[in-house]
């Protein structure tokens, strides 16, 4: 009896150090760091982040088109890191710059079978069903940031064919007034919008556009209703 | 209404039917190790394009006629890059659809004086001979309408001998005849390339110059049809050799293919192909990016039930027929 006593009397009169903890833990919430905290436990708890546990209807080949882009965007990236130390015109007289310069292409060119399988797989499913619109955005951004990666890629092969691309894309970006900010002539600026600033565009949108997907789940089929899996 | 409703709070809630395994760790790991194979593999198959750059030199020494003549053009102003307009110069107000003259509303941002830029300049930076030097002087002695007359002459010339300057009709061309075979010379030597590039400085990456003068030629141009590269061709979406280039540009370069954009002497469209197709694609894009919020756009996928093949087996195992 003594002993409920106790308890009880310790339940309703927190111990004074007990109280300035609590005071301290709601001064804390009130801090940026915890809100941002908070904000990503509540939306995106590791469970959901790296997940052990998929939806049964999961299970089509289309829906591995995605972690496929990643991972061709991934040896785009090593490849593109190689060619970077070693300069544009590395590949012209090295066939180990060749072979990497292969590894670059190859990779580009899966990287957008990929991605393209992936956006019309997702468009037949109407995947931005269940607010999921923003995911569906940032994956079209994805694919923008991808196309203007690749094009900047071509031209500073500091071949032929850069030299095509420069002379002809300057007439489109020039018509509709962009080629006075974005020249396609000069490899200087295209050399460090493609390895400098896309690659880290790019992978900062499929980070979010990844974030996104395990934060709402894989869309459920169309014509699933809520009554069957009530 | 309501079950509409009821059927967007259940797409968006968090899935209690039945799951699977799933390792998305492992998943990944898969996924690069094979993509990282394929990769590979094609690279060691197929290697990847590499056709060699055009230089002024080759154009110089291979088709030394037609770089002539279109140094020439350069001095009278009578090339497509004189007369290209913004951001180069302001021979022209450049593309437009309809009240819209985008080209020309940022101005001219990168200043290309055909003449000074792609022939004097050069010349004054190269070693010539007491002839070539005293034509040099003559140029720049005159007044620039002297100058102008003198080209333009010498081009009309040209043009009326269907570009071959050695059958032009003699006139009272100036010093343009030895500027135009002075500067073949120092192209053949292969020092124009860096001229135009760092214009006797010592750094520089703008191609601007270099790129504007050779498509003002036939040498570029002709290399480009050889290799299937033009516009009408499917342009810089196709690769050179045998390879798949960027097909991804497709929804770009398909308007370039059919009228009216196919005809470029056709006003306005096709003389503003470039400007109307941007927008075009422009649209497109946005239309794609934004179809979760265009009615009728996002019901597609419901009226083309390819979603059915997606899901076949969760709809067989749970019985569900196509809702209507």
């Amino acid at each position: 009896m003594s002993i409920q006593n106790t308890e009880n009397t310790s339940t309703e009169t927190p111990a004074p150090e007990d109280s300035a903890h609590e005071d301290s833990i709601s001064e804390n919430s009130q801090m940026w760091t915890a809100r941002l905290r908070n904000m990503w436990q509540r939306n995106l708890p590791i469970d959901k982040l790296l997940p052990d546990t998929q939806p049964a209807y999961v299970s089509s080949w289309i829906y591995v088109f995605g972690v496929l882009t990643i991972a061709a965007f991934v040896d785009i990236l090593i490849s593109g890191l190689i060619l970077a130390f070693a300069g544009p015109a590395w590949y012209h007289t090295s066939s180990l710059g060749l072979f990497v310069n292969s590894l670059h292409f190859w990779g580009v060119q899966l990287f957008f079978v990929f991605m393209v399988v992936h956006l019309w797989g997702k468009f037949w499913m109407a995947a931005w069903r269940g607010r999921r619109t923003a995911t569906w955005i940032t994956g079209m951004v994805a694919f923008l940031a991808s196309i203007g990666t690749a094009f900047t890629g071509y031209l500073i092969q500091t071949n032929f064919d850069a030299q095509w691309i420069a002379f002809e894309a300057k007439d489109g970006f020039n018509a509709v007034g962009i080629g006075a900010f974005f020249t396609p002539t000069n490899i200087g600026q295209i050399m460090l919008i493609h390895v400098a600033l896309l690659p880290l565009v790019l992978g900062a949108i499929t980070v979010m556009h990844v974030l996104l997907v395990r934060k709402h789940g894989v869309v459920p089929p169309m014509d699933a209703l809520p009554e069957i899996e009530a | 209404m309501k079950s509409q409703t009821a059927k967007q709070a259940f797409d968006a809630a968090p899935w209690t039917g039945r799951v699977r395994k799933y390792d998305i760790v492992k998943e990944a790991t898969i996924a690069v190790v094979i993509v990282s194979l394929l990769v590979v593999l094609l690279s060691l198959i197929f290697s990847s394009p590499d056709d060699k750059q055009l230089t002024f030199r080759d154009w110089a020494k291979t088709n030394p006629t037609n770089f002539y003549a279109t140094t020439v053009q350069e001095l009278a102003g009578t090339s497509e890059s004189a007369g290209y307009g913004p951001p180069y110069n302001n021979a022209s107000a450049g593309l437009n659809i309809g009240p819209l003259w985008l080209q020309k509303w940022a101005g001219v941002t990168h200043p290309v004086d055909t003449p000074n830029d792609l022939v004097i300049t050069p010349l004054s930076l190269s070693v010539l001979s007491a002839s070539e030097t005293s034509a040099l002087g003559t140029w720049k002695s005159a007044n620039i309408d002297q100058q102008t007359a003198w080209a333009t002459a010498y081009d009309t010339a040209i043009g009326a001998a269907d570009g071959n300057y050695t059958a032009a009709a003699p006139g009272d061309y100036g010093p343009v005849p030895a500027l135009a075979n002075a500067l073949t010379n120092v192209a053949a030597q292969g020092s124009l390339d860096a001229l135009l590039l760092a214009g006797g400085n010592f750094y520089s990456t703008d191609n601007t110059k270099q790129i504007l003068f050779f498509g003002d030629g036939a040498y570029l141009d002709d290399a480009a049809t050889a290799a299937n590269l033009q516009g009408n061709s499917w342009g810089m979406m196709n690769e050179t050799g045998r390879y798949p280039g960027q097909a991804w540009l497709w929804l770009y370069s398909i308007w370039y293919q059919i009228p009216p954009f196919i005809n470029e002497a056709s006003a306005p469209f096709g003389s503003n192909a470039d400007a109307y197709i941007m927008f075009v694609v422009m649209g497109l894009t946005a239309g794609l990016m934004f179809a979760p919020l265009i009615p009728g756009l996002r019901s597609i996928p419901r009226v083309i039930p390819l979603h059915r093949k997606i899901w076949k087996s969760y709809y067989s195992e749970e019985n569900i027929k196509r809702h209507k």
